[in-house]
């Protein structure tokens, strides 16, 4: 018996997480994998065969995450041969981020500093100068 | 009857099971499409190896139509080639060994894959030539594993294939499963309890409780389809106002609620409430949703689970 004591497999599994649909995971690791640079433009993702042993998930379901991509024109099919990451590819996921992250964390930022009575300037400046503005802001 | 329909591999209409006066399957009714793999879920009595014997052919419907690959299985030659059950407590002749079930195997199972089932003999440790008798209750199982892996059946059940097989054995089939599948496709029903272990290998749940079909839906769907809500309780029951609620838990002053379907806007609302969001896993969606049908909730807040679940059903 070969694989099955072999550390990754107590991590792997950690990877998806319960209670979120597992073909949005697989998406958002692809996805992930692209912003950071591990999987670069041009080159292959692995198979949905793959992406489901590694992970252990339904390989429908893994197929369905891959899909998503491709609809969203991330990946593209070359017939026989696999999945590629598109290009410009990183650069539209960054730009998608971006909105998701303004509205994901800093509108629930700005709307807790609101309730306290912090204003966006001094949200600025604790992010560029995080334990002098703590101060200022206590004394405010 | 219809003929073959090449996308489904069982169709059951109206289908009734009684033994005596006890009604073990209730007036089912559900399809299985082909080439993916199933989870058959449910409490112990829920009518799931029950239902698997009507399958198969073992029992007799009481009423009700049953399709398997287009016909009724019982008597049909041509349908019962197609069908691997693997039972939790198959019983083989007393003189057998291990051996001895590799070497019929192909004589029911068309497919029969030699060379994997020796491979899989190698991954379980298998003893090839111990008396049946002798084995463990794991490499028992891991016998049946083994037949319904390299069977390769259009159609096969696995009914609690692991009773006594370790942590490490369990996933040898899950990944063994899982790529024999992949380059295999067929139809498989996986019955178990161990619902967190498998719940990521299906495609499609059907829960049953009480002989009756409480959940045939979509794995992925019903993945991220309920979130716990927890807080003061005040805020909590604010905010679960008017919705499904499945299940309901609190101590003191704090709450904790399991609501279905909650939209991405809701989400941020309820934590702008200050409220936590957790996600429910499909086990505990499962337990969730067939202990609230036994009207025996076991809930610290008793009468309102009752009175949550009387607004759902």
């Amino acid at each position: 018996m070969s694989g099955p004591h072999h550390p990754l497999i107590e991590s792997r599994q950690s990877l998806i997480e319960a209670g979120k649909p597992i073909f949005m995971q697989i998406a958002e690791q692809i996805e992930n994998d692209i912003i950071d640079g591990a999987i670069e433009e041009e080159s292959p993702v692995p198979s949905t065969n793959e992406f489901a042993a590694f992970h252990r998930i339904n390989p429908a379901t893994a197929g369905k995450g891959v899909n998503r991509l491709v609809d969203d024109g991330i990946l593209y099919k070359r017939r026989g041969i696999g999945m590629f990451v598109a290009t410009g590819a990183r650069q539209r996921l960054v730009g998608a981020r971006t909105e998701q992250f303004r509205t994901n964390f800093v509108g629930p930022l700005l709307d807790e500093a609101a309730k306290l009575g912090i204003t966006p300037e001094q949200v600025a400046d604790m992010i560029k100068n995080p334990t002098a503005t703590e101060r200022k802001a206590n004394n405010s | 009857m219809t003929r073959t329909d090449p996308d489904t591999a069982v169709r059951v209409a109206g289908l009734t099971k009684r033994f005596g006066t006890f009604t073990a399957i209730d007036d089912v009714s559900f399809t299985v499409e082909r080439n993916k793999i199933y989870g058959l879920l449910g409490r112990n009595g829920a009518g799931k190896t029950t239902l698997m014997q009507l399958l198969t052919g073992q029992q007799f419907a009481t009423s009700g139509t049953l399709e398997v690959f287009g016909a009724s299985p019982v008597e049909n030659a041509r349908v019962l080639q197609s069908l691997c059950f693997i039972k939790e407590s198959q019983k083989y002749p007393d003189s057998f060994r291990p051996e001895h079930v590799l070497a019929s195997a192909p004589w029911f199972f068309a497919n029969w894959d030699a060379a994997f089932a020796a491979r899989l003999v190698d991954d379980f440790r298998l003893p090839l030539n111990r008396p049946i008798k002798k084995l463990s209750r794991g490499q028992l199982s891991a016998v049946g594993v083994i037949v319904g892996l390299a069977s390769r059946a259009p159609l096969t059940f696995f009914d609690e294939p692991y009773l006594g097989l370790d942590a490490v054995a369990r996933q040898i089939f899950y990944d063994r499963l899982l790529e024999d599948y992949a380059e295999h496709p067929r139809t498989v029903i996986l019955s178990t309890h161990l619902i967190d272990e498998v719940s990521n290998l299906l495609e499609h749940v059907l829960v049953i409780d009480e002989g009756r079909i409480l959940m045939d839906q979509d794995a992925e769907q019903l993945r991220g389809s309920a979130s716990t809500v927890v807080g003061k309780k005040t805020d909590v029951d604010a905010f679960v106002a008017g919705r499904d609620i499945i299940s309901r838990d609190g101590i003191g002053g704090l709450a904790s609620v399991t609501v279905s379907g909650l939209s991405e806007a809701e989400r941020t609302a309820a934590r702008a409430a200050g409220l936590e969001l957790s996600p429910v896993s499909l086990q505990q969606l499962i337990v969730q949703r067939t202990t609230s049908t036994t009207g025996s909730p076991t809930t610290h807040d008793a009468v309102t689970a009752t009175d949550a679940w009387s607004t759902h059903s």
